[in-house]
């Protein structure tokens, strides 16, 4: 007992080492896995408010730039508005609002990252704000991630820029050919398009949206357009490199999806 | 004593808010950032406990690793540097180390450079294989390595410079 007590005292540097390295390794293969790391996120109220009072001051410098933006998208719903078939008259009933399945809510992104190979975004919405895990995160031009930890007031969103984490079913826009999106970890303004069948017919250029296959997002929402292809080593499917509309190095205003029939869907498939 | 542990306390925090706040969002050439941070694990007084370093420095990284969501790589690459630094500090400064009179603000250059030279590219290595987490991509996580670490040494030592007092 007096050698093992003495042992320890003698190795005392090197078991703590070795407990605490194999904690840090238990986090990081945590993070690794999908929906699992519990304890170390952002979302939290203290780093959650320090990024918020940096971005308080730091969002002046790209208004500009957003600016810019939000009014290209107001152009381009004005455009829809205006040259719709709809008639807004008195009789007219619109029934569209009666079954809506998606509901928006606006947020900000407080903290972006994109030179990390696992990137993980931080929006100032929260459970207060009712934003709940594996709600969808889009801009005007893209989509950005999926919701995964959400404090009172913050939540952490898993970017499209994620090596292990982010799957995201997405298509073709002109065909139903659809494969899953992922990233290599090297070029923020590329992803990967694996999985589409060989005899899908593509081209330089063609849209990618998405496929509206998971409960996430709903069909239809721009990804980016195709860079370059080649088939797999099997040779029965794609690789496509995609690049990306939304500049996931500039992101500030984003919109949550919440798809309200998204319980019944999982119940479903889960029967 | 106490003023001592009052200055650790205040570069810690500083350390990490200035990391996390600045030095997070320079992304030079899309992805080379600098991780200045591990200052505190090269200049913590050598004299002190080591086991206190060894759990100070955990819990270093571990702050970072919270603000940045990198699960652990942080504090798994702080406290593999704070076990190795009485070897690296023996291989740098030679028998001034031995004596245990080494002291930070009155050391030359050379061997300074060496040391924190040898400090950031142990951590760094363990950080992005970490981060990355694949065999199959060992020249990008030696690429990224290299570029981050010329990136920090420079750093290091213009800081270093900046705030060391002079008392010789």
């Amino acid at each position: 007992m007096q050698q093992i007590i003495n042992f320890i005292i003698r190795n005392k540097n090197f078991l703590l080492f070795l407990l605490l390295f194999f904690i840090a390794i238990v986090f990081t293969i945590q993070s690794h896995s999908y929906h699992k790391s519990k304890f170390i996120n952002s979302a939290n109220f203290v780093s959650g408010g320090v990024y918020n009072s940096v971005n308080n001051i730091s969002e002046y410098f790209n208004l500009k730039s957003q600016n810019q933006l939000l009014s290209e998208e107001n152009n381009r719903l004005r455009e829809l508005l205006f040259n719709s078939e709809i008639d807004d008259d008195s009789t007219y009933f619109d029934s569209i609002s009666q079954n809506k399945s998606y509901r928006f809510s606006t947020a900000q992104v407080i903290k972006n990252s994109y030179s990390a190979t696992d990137n993980i975004l931080l929006i100032n919405k929260g459970q207060n704000n009712s934003i709940r895990q594996d709600f969808g995160v889009i801009t005007t031009k893209g989509i950005v991630g999926i919701v995964d930890k959400s404090s009172s007031r913050f939540s952490t969103v898993i970017s499209i820029l994620n090596t292990t984490n982010s799957s995201i079913s997405a298509g073709l826009k002109k065909t139903a050919h659809y494969g899953s999106l992922r990233w290599n970890g090297e070029n923020p303004q590329l992803v990967q398009l694996i999985d589409v069948p060989i005899n899908a017919r593509i081209n330089i250029g063609d849209t990618i949206v998405t496929s509206g296959q998971s409960s996430i997002f709903p069909k239809g929402i721009p990804i980016g357009a195709i860079q370059d292809f080649k088939n797999d080593v099997a040779e029965n499917f794609y690789e496509i490199n995609v690049k990306l509309f939304n500049d996931m190095t500039n992101l500030e205003h984003v919109y949550i999806i919440e798809n309200i029939h998204k319980e019944e869907i999982e119940n479903l498939l889960n029967e | 004593m106490n003023s001592a542990i009052t200055g650790n306390i205040i570069r810690f925090i500083a350390l990490v808010l200035v990391q996390v706040v600045i030095f997070n969002h320079i992304n030079f050439y899309g992805y080379i950032n600098p991780y200045i941070y591990i200052l505190f694990i090269a200049f913590f007084p050598v004299k002190d406990n080591r086991t206190t370093l060894i759990l100070i420095s955990f819990f270093l990284g571990l702050s970072i690793d919270i603000f940045l969501d990198s699960g652990g790589i942080h504090a798994a690459a702080s406290v593999f540097i704070a076990y190795i630094r009485p070897v690296l500090l023996k291989s740098s400064f030679g028998t001034m180390y031995e004596h245990q009179t080494i002291r930070f603000s009155g050391i030359d250059l050379g061997p300074k450079i060496v040391y924190i030279t040898l400090l950031v590219l142990a951590h760094h290595l363990i950080l992005f294989s970490l981060e990355i987490f694949s065999i199959s991509k060992i020249i990008f996580i030696l690429q990224k390595t290299l570029f981050s670490s010329i990136f920090t040494i420079l750093l290091s030592i213009i800081i270093s410079v900046i705030f060391s007092k002079n008392t010789k």
